[in-house]
């Protein structure tokens, strides 16, 4: 039963992805990557990651597609003539495929768990509070740094959309 | 007849369950429509509607008149208005997203009552068990996350219907819906840091909310959480007129000046839906307002629902049945929720709307650092307490 939700979902998530990437009306896009999140917050709870899936579903679902919708809607984008690639786009691509394809084996190589009965072990993100306890104590560091490249991103959007007219402004 | 229901298949019992809850819920939205124009009526000193009667029931003396004077076959007959009228979809829109949008306004709305209890019974073990679809161990969240799905219907309507009104309507819809979640999400920190304290079982889930707010008598557990934290309470439902699009800030619709807003070139049966999903937006959104800060379906501060039962077990025997305690706590649960509707109605025909600027402004200059200031303060305090009590 699990395993077939676990299909179903895994087949919307990556159709719905594909159809983000394929499709040429550009609030069709943003709206099969609504879909697309659903689908992973959908395998977020089968996995019993509730939190997960909740703040899947409320910080992007919920307002970060928005915010593309009202972007995509107030420009009016069409999609038109695409312009042709730049070689650095092709060299990265190609690079970001083989890390894809190496990520992918070492799943196949290494993400079998042989030994050991996966449902007995305790999860560690089960309870909200062993979430809490987790992200406070062994992953403060990657916290403290997405904390702070968040912290840069807010500073960049205000440098760049706050109008500086004159000097006394950016002082 | 209990233990058949208990020996159905789970899958079974949950079908039933929803069905259950959503037929509840979708009359109580739509009666919302007619209370809402017989309580504007009212406040306008008004009569409201007061003539419509089926003729077959005409005849039938007292009854009858009183319940049309209080306008309530006007609801059936504007319900089947609303589903044999023509149903025209104008020429120039989006078809798809046309008529996607009010279904999609429907999901959100009738999801998310899933993680809200609305009453409880004390079970053979002698444990209070909470009558809720999904006990999930981050209520709260789940209903702010898929709440806030509902902003795609009003965006998607908006932009599909081709028109400059529609579409400022659902523009301004997505920057209200986005801005005062924030300060929604902030408002309740400090009521789930309070509940949370140090030492205890971490949880969001709405049902421990309550279960702190049903001390017996004089105790610390006795008094809501609008007594405790009055400033979280009043800026979740300023938030929540604000989720909600309702006056004083229904700036997606302000029939005023966008003619229709985002439902302008909808009519008959679509339209008619985004209302209901706006009525269950309501109902669910005073049902976690209720949860949180008043009592859940506890009858007074300091009478718990437990205690209620045990006072009447004295007068009726059959009181402390589950069955009849269920009962009577959603019964309590959903007078509230009434209430609380009719405050929501009473605000919309109180308070003129606000300006578009005036919304913004109120939303990210005011309630944000309000609420920031606030959740500062509790978390201070609350440390504070735990330090006392070691």
């Amino acid at each position: 039963m699990a395993d077939l939700i676990f299909y179903i979902f895994a087949a919307f998530t990556a159709g719905s992805a594909l159809a983000v990437v394929l499709t040429k009306n550009t609030v069709a896009a943003a709206l099969a990557l609504l879909l697309c999140l659903v689908g992973v917050a959908g395998i977020f709870v089968l996995l019993d990651a509730f939190l997960l899936a909740a703040l899947m579903v409320f910080v992007y679902a919920g307002a970060v597609v928005a915010l593309f919708l009202f972007i995509v809607m107030l420009l009016d984008v069409q999609g038109g003539v695409r312009k042709p690639f730049k070689k650095a786009t092709i060299v990265s691509s190609v690079f970001a495929f083989i890390l894809l394809l190496l990520g992918l084996a070492s799943f196949a190589h290494k993400g079998v768990q042989t030994t050991g009965d996966l449902g007995a072990a305790a999860p560690v993100g089960a309870t909200l509070k062993s979430y809490g306890e987790q992200l406070f104590t062994t992953y403060l560091l990657p916290v403290q740094i997405v904390g702070f490249l968040l912290l840069i991103a807010m500073l960049g959007v205000i440098v760049l959309s706050k109008k500086f007219e004159g000097l006394e402004d950016i002082k | 007849m209990f233990d058949f229901y208990f020996n159905l298949p789970l899958i079974v019992r949950l079908v039933v369950q929803a069905g259950a809850v959503i037929l509840v819920l979708f009359p109580i939205a739509a009666a919302c429509s007619m209370a809402e124009r017989k309580i504007s009526a009212w406040i306008q000193g008004r009569p409201g509607p007061n003539r419509t009667v089926p003729p077959f029931l005409a005849w039938v003396p007292v009854f009858v008149p009183f319940l049309q004077r209080l306008g309530v076959f006007q609801l059936a007959a504007d319900g089947g208005k609303f589903v044999f009228k023509q149903d025209p979809v104008p020429g120039h829109v989006n078809k798809v997203y046309f008529i996607l949008a009010p279904i999609i306004a429907m999901i959100p709305a009738l999801s998310t009552i899933v993680v809200v209890p609305f009453g409880a019974y004390v079970d053979s073990a002698g444990k209070l068990v909470p009558i809720v679809l999904a006990n999930l161990d981050i209520g709260l969240l789940a209903v702010f996350a898929v709440s806030s799905l509902g902003v795609y219907s009003v965006i998607l309507a908006g932009w599909a219907s081709n028109s400059k009104y529609s579409f400022l309507g659902g523009v301004r819809a997505s920057a209200q819906l986005v801005s005062y979640e924030l300060a929604m999400t902030l408002s309740v920190l400090p009521v789930f840091l309070w509940v949370n304290a140090p030492g205890g079982q971490g949880t969001l889930s709405l049902f421990d909310v309550v279960q702190l707010q049903s001390g017996v008598g004089l105790h610390w557990n006795s008094v809501w959480f609008i007594g405790y934290f009055p400033v979280s309470a009043f800026i979740f439902l300023v938030a929540l007129f604000a989720e909600t699009n309702r006056a004083p800030f229904d700036m997606p619709e302000s029939e005023s000046e966008l003619v229709g807003g985002f439902h302008t070139e909808y009519g008959a049966f679509k339209w008619s839906l985004f209302f209901v999903a706006e009525y269950c937006h309501m109902v669910v959104g005073s049902g976690v307002f209720i949860l949180l800060f008043l009592g859940g379906w506890n009858p007074l501060p300091g009478l718990p629902l437990t205690a209620l039962v045990d006072l009447l077990h004295g007068v009726i025997p059959f009181a402390t049945h589950p069955l009849f305690m269920g009962l009577l706590g959603i019964g309590i649960f959903i007078g509230k929720v009434i209430l609380s509707i009719f405050f929501f109605m009473w605000v919309r025909w109180t308070l003129p709307r606000f300006r578009y600027d005036q919304v913004m402004d109120l939303g990210w200059t005011k309630l944000l650092p309000l609420s920031i200031a606030n959740l500062v303060i509790y978390t201070l305090g609350i440390a504070g307490l735990a330090l006392l009590q070691k």
